[in-house]
């Protein structure tokens, strides 16, 4: 297989964007392509999970080619529910690094602020088993809280290490200019005022709303290239050195252990090995906080933490930007916004500028491995990718 | 014969009692103080209300528009038995809303502008604007409607609220909804909320002045880009015709 590099990135702002799907989908490939410095592209992957329930938009990779005045390169679409950035990528790498393109651009887009929350709450839970939990009226805050509850139970997780993470990524997010969450919060105020209850209401008991992570729209782009092309742009050298893919049981009450996250265990392990570092070599990591107790079991799963002992290193300030093993200093899905097809690519969006040197204020002392974590279902289909700076 | 219009044309406003300034500790665990403002107060609000008034985003600009016109009336007595709140964290503006006393039974919400966003502020300045109508002139129910996609749910979805679809509402016409003592009863000690009396230093902070909003509107970055939205698809065509421009004039 050839080396893959991440030559060009681009994003757009996490809000509310009220411009159509296609849109969101090419404009952070014109980004990219512009901070790549070149101007055709061998294949296009566009991630996305909802443009045809939600926006009524079906051929979405055809019609971001065209807006793009790409064509004739190929086009499709990835769909991977919550991980289809991720897997879009992974898809990237193979085209690339099995000599069938030298250069292809991956760009995932979601537009769910078109319908309400409780709508777009009902899409996302569409993921979850049809006849076994979707029919019972199951969606993800609440197979989140079920397992946060388990959690808490097992390991001594308390809503204080919750609020914690809410708090590191919230404020994480006003160093980003493109995250949707720019607002300061305080435990005090999410937890500890009298007004906490008001200000941070239950959503899935012991989940608050500071524990979810906003609906949102949004786009990101990463262009991927053999070595020859990249060294062409004269762009430090990021190389896309491992990608671990693992799934579980869809239904969660089927797994033996249910505060296990094996499909992450096994995908992050993947991941590794394929880049010959350890998780301990990791300087700087994207996790998938869709809900604040998935960054702390994640940062177990992948191998930064003992198992239970996430929660521990996050009281020692040891996921803080400037801490041990710095995680989402994009602000994570919870304060960047989480997209879903666009989440697995703006996580690679952040590790590249991370590994570029070039995040500004929220720039990670000197890493040279980053990793992703993007979380598919609940769990049921993860894909970790593993980046490496080379110069 | 002469006639003094003016007396014709002044409402003759009813004694609106004072709403007891309360105040909370919001998200981000700043302290947030909620007042009534006076007739005097008013031009030091609609300086901070007018620049809102061409942002088209969440209907800023309708609501925006509507407040300064109705802050000026009561200003300028043309508006009967209105009454304004302001809710302050440090002096500064942060939310402005306002009602209207129909009768001894009913009550009329005209606005909530927040100027400061997210965090609940508009929904706490709202709640506070409930209980003046509910617990301080008596009213049996509020009618009120939404502008926004947003205001619609805080209100009429977080508040349940039912249906007065026959009678229409005084900001423009459409079909009312209403909050009933019922509905208000319960929603106190959740949506609303706020402690009492409000520390002595915290309310002179607010009485001193009306401070300006931390993050007002600004004009887009660029004026050609920039409309609806920062990265609009008009936007998006002037990027590229600017980066073909650039490259022309490097070669």
């Amino acid at each position: 297989m050839r080396d893959v590099y991440a030559i060009g990135i681009g994003i757009t702002s996490f809000t509310r964007l009220e411009f159509p799907l296609s849109e969101i989908a090419a404009y952070p490939v014109m980004m990219a392509l512009k901070d790549a410095g070149i101007k055709e592209i061998d294949h296009l992957y566009v991630a996305n999970m909802g443009g045809a329930r939600v926006n009524h938009q079906t051929g979405l990779a055809s019609a971001v080619v065209d807006t793009l005045s790409l064509t004739p390169a190929g086009a499709e679409v990835i769909e991977n529910g919550p991980a289809s950035g991720a897997s879009a990528i992974k898809q990237g790498f193979l085209a690339v690094a099995s000599g069938m393109h030298d250069v292809v651009a991956v760009t995932g887009a979601e537009r769910m602020r078109e319908v309400n929350s409780i709508e777009a709450t009902e899409f996302v839970a569409t993921l979850t088993h049809p006849l076994a939990e979707y029919i019972y009226g199951v969606t993800l805050p609440s197979l989140a809280g079920m397992f946060t509850r388990a959690y808490m139970e097992k390991y001594g997780v308390t809503s204080r290490h919750l609020a914690m993470v809410a708090v590191k990524n919230q404020n994480n997010a006003l160093l980003n200019e493109f995250a949707h969450i720019h607002q300061a919060i305080t435990v005090e105020g999410i937890l500890d005022s009298p007004e906490a209850l008001t200000n941070n209401p239950f959503i899935a008991d012991p989940l608050r709303f500071f524990d979810c992570c906003p609906v949102s729209d949004g786009g990101a782009s990463v262009i991927l290239a053999t070595r020859e092309v990249a060294e062409k742009t004269g762009r430090p050298l990021v190389r896309l050195a491992g990608i671990g893919q693992a799934t579980d049981t869809h239904c969660v009450h089927e797994r033996e252990e249910p505060t296990d996250l094996l499909a992450v265990r096994r995908a992050a392990a993947q991941s590794f090995k394929m880049a010959g570092v350890g998780p301990l070599d990791v300087g700087v990591a994207e996790l998938h906080d869709a809900f604040t107790i998935l960054e702390i079991v994640e940062s177990e799963e992948v191998g930064f933490f003992k198992k239970g002992e996430g929660h521990l290193a996050l009281e020692r300030g040891e996921t803080q930007i400037g801490g041990k093993i710095p995680i989402n200093p994009s602000g994570g899905l919870k304060g960047r916004g989480h997209p879903v097809g666009a989440t697995g690519v703006a996580q690679a969006y952040e590790i590249v500028l991370q590994l570029r040197g070039e995040a500004g204020k929220r720039q990670v002392a000197d890493p040279k491995i980053g990793f992703t974590c993007n979380f598919g279902g609940f769990g049921n289909n993860v894909v970790c990718l593993t980046f490496a700076r080379e110069n | 014969m002469s006639v003094d219009l003016e007396k014709i044309l002044r409402p003759i406003d009813h004694e609106m009692p004072p709403f007891p300034p309360k105040y909370m500790t919001i998200a981000s665990g700043e302290e947030m103080v909620i007042r009534q403002v006076t007739r005097d107060e008013i031009p030091d609000i609609l300086i901070h209300v007018a620049p809102l008034m061409s942002v088209e985003r969440d209907f800023y600009d309708v609501v925006a528009a509507r407040v300064y016109a109705e802050l000026l009336a009561y200003y300028r007595h043309r508006m009967q038995d209105e009454y304004v709140l302001v809710a302050q964290i440090d002096g500064e503006l942060c939310a402005v809303v306002n009602g209207r006393r129909v009768d001894g039974d009913t009550g009329m919400s005209l606005h909530t502008l927040a100027l400061r966003r997210g965090l609940r502020i508009g929904a706490h300045a709202f709640a506070a604007k409930m209980e003046y109508h509910m617990d301080i002139l008596g009213h049996k129910e509020v009618l009120i409607v939404a502008e926004s996609p947003i205001g619609f749910r805080r209100w009429m979805i977080e508040y349940n609220l039912e249906k007065r679809f026959e009678i229409p509402h005084e900001l423009g016409g459409p079909p009312s909804y209403a909050l009933t003592s019922e509905i208000f009863e319960r929603a106190r000690g959740t949506l609303v909320i706020g402690r009492r009396p409000v520390p002595d230093a915290l309310l002179e902070k607010a009485m001193e002045a009306i401070l300006p909003p931390s993050d007002p509107p600004t004009p887009p970055e660029d004026l050609l880009a920039a409309t609806r939205s920062k990265y609009d698809p008009t936007g998006t065509a002037l990027i590229l015709q600017r980066w073909m421009q650039q490259e022309k004039e490097e070669k």
